[in-house]
């Protein structure tokens, strides 16, 4: 069954040491997580024969530990998608609801790990692209606080808000396998010390009791019925392990999709100026100057959204509205941290459904590119604020897998991974 | 975008700038796209303006030789080279 899902794009075995803290289990790895001597096509046919040259630090951290790696695990193009269904090497199907999208963009990880193709999985996670999936997919997926995870191979798509993290099929797993890839890199300028040594592994000991949860209403209020019934019903058991909840308001998330998608298209028009076909990727050829044939090699080689996020970008980058589009959206990234900063002073971690709606049919939303962005409307903001969150799974709704999401505060990857603890 | 339109003209500009071809039924599907997309970009004019946190500090690390790729790994995925150089279209 496992080829029917399409959950990796390479299946390849790549063994770890024989000892280490992550000795016997496997780890699918998302397919823009370089892997020295296997071919890392970051979904796009772009990069169908890039064969990178050296490690991701994360896939030698893990090679250390002891983990076998089954495979490069399918994804949206670039990371640019919200259901894997724009990766150039076709959708991978959700195993936990048959004939709907996995999410995205690390829909392969995610796959993977709930159908068992993987013990554990990396992702990385944009806007959303660890947890959006994990809710998708019914299981628990973490993206670390911006700087905690050495970003040095993979393929960037937008630096100041990307963090690789991990999936699996518990929150203590999950922990684990964050313990292993966590901790400052000399090759990531944007790594710090905290998660040197890390132990968050040992949080995730269901022990809430006298913990409190914000519940920012913004991000509850425009949610799918289902889905909030099932997050009252995660909230209400916390309660009962005596959690204290309490309602917080952040009015700048209101503009956290907007700020969000203005940032990340406007570095990945940046970042994705690599692409000239010429040291690598889809050549364009060599008739007429070096412009036509850059053009003609990223035609063929992008995909539809990709190409879209590149030209949005580039128009918000261009003269005349730069501080229209670019400046503003800064702003509203340090209103949101201010905003999230204040709320995380009233509560140890903040709670809300990770997606506000169950899995969509595959093709569903593939042809309003607006309507797919808005659903990031509650994962993107712990990207703005650099902050650590988890998605957990959180029941279901007409048999669609529901996630609740918990962020916590700079480096209190502890405190999120505790929280969850509570539930799975 | 509210103050003006988004035409293919614009969009055929765009993508010029961001040097990637697109055939003409792109151009029409993301000129009805991008007006949509960038009307909602435009409620960003509603954010306050807000002191950001200053505290930011550049990370250097000492400059000094290291290991690199060989000239036949950085060569590796090339499509096309020659003499041991990268093979590119001319410049102009």
């Amino acid at each position: 069954m496992s080829s029917d899902l399409n959950a990796f794009v390479t299946r390849e075995t790549i063994e770890g040491a024989e000892d280490g803290p992550l000795a016997g289990r496997t780890v699918a790895v998302k397919d823009n997580i370089s892997t020295k001597g296997v071919r890392t096509t970051c979904g796009s046919a772009m990069l169908e024969e890039y064969v990178p040259p050296y490690d991701a630090t994360v896939v030698e951290r893990l090679k250390d530990a002891g983990a076998t790696i089954v495979g490069k695990a399918n994804m949206d193009e670039f990371g640019m998608g919200s259901t894997t269904e724009t990766s150039a090497f076709g959708p991978t199907e959700n195993p936990a609801a048959p004939g709907r999208v996995p999410g995205g963009s690390s829909g392969g990880s995610a796959a993977a790990v709930a159908a068992g193709e993987a013990d554990l999985a990396l992702g990385s996670d944009t806007g959303g692209s660890i947890r959006n999936p994990a809710a998708f997919c019914g299981v628990v997926g973490i993206k670390p606080t911006y700087g905690l995870v050495s970003r040095y191979g993979l393929v960037a798509y937008a630096n100041s808000l990307e963090q690789i993290g991990p999936l699996a099929p518990t929150v203590e797993e999950a922990a684990e396998l964050l313990d292993v890839v966590a901790g400052p890199d000399p090759n990531d300028a944007t790594t710090r010390t905290e998660g040197e040594n890390s132990d968050y592994a040992s949080a995730a000991d269901g022990d809430v009791s006298g913990m409190t949860v914000g519940v920012p209403t913004e991000l509850v209020e425009g949610a799918d019925e289902g889905v909030v019934a099932q997050f009252e019903a995660a909230l209400d058991e916390l309660r009962s392990q005596g959690v204290e909840t309490t309602e917080v308001s952040l009015p700048s998330v209101e503009r956290a999709v907007e700020a969000y998608y203005v940032i990340a298209m406007s570095e990945a028009s940046s970042n994705l100026a690599r692409f000239d076909g010429v040291r690598y990727g889809v050549s364009g050829g060599y008739e007429g100057n070096w412009n036509d044939a850059f053009a003609r090699a990223r035609e063929a080689g992008f995909g539809e959204e990709v190409k879209r996020r590149v030209l949005l970008g580039t128009y918000a980058l261009s003269a005349g509205y730069h501080d229209k589009y670019y400046a503003k959206a800064q702003d509203a990234r340090a209103w949101l941290q201010q905003d999230v900063d204040e709320a995380l002073g009233e509560a140890d971690v903040l709670a809300s459904p990770t997606m506000p709606v169950p899995p969509f049919e595959r093709g569903e939303r593939l042809d309003d590119p607006l309507q797919l962005y808005l659903s990031d409307a509650n994962t993107v903001p712990a990207n703005l604020a650099n902050l650590p969150a988890i998605s957990v799974p959180a029941g279901e709704t007409d048999g669609l897998p529901v996630g609740i999401q918990f962020v916590g505060p700079s480096f209190g990857e502890r405190d999120i991974v505790r929280m969850g603890s509570a539930l799975a | 975008m509210s103050d003006a339109a988004v035409d293919a003209e614009e969009v055929r500009h765009v993508a010029a700038l961001a040097r990637v071809d697109l055939d003409d039924e792109e151009v029409d599907r993301f000129a009805g796209q991008f007006a949509d997309i960038l009307a909602y970009f435009d409620s960003l004019d509603e954010v306050p303006e807000v002191d950001r946190e200053a505290d930011l500090a550049n990370v250097m690390r000492a400059d000094e030789a290291r290991d690199c790729l060989s000239q036949e790994e950085a060569l590796a995925n090339a499509p096309e080279t020659e003499d041991g150089y990268f093979k590119g279209p001319r410049v102009s």
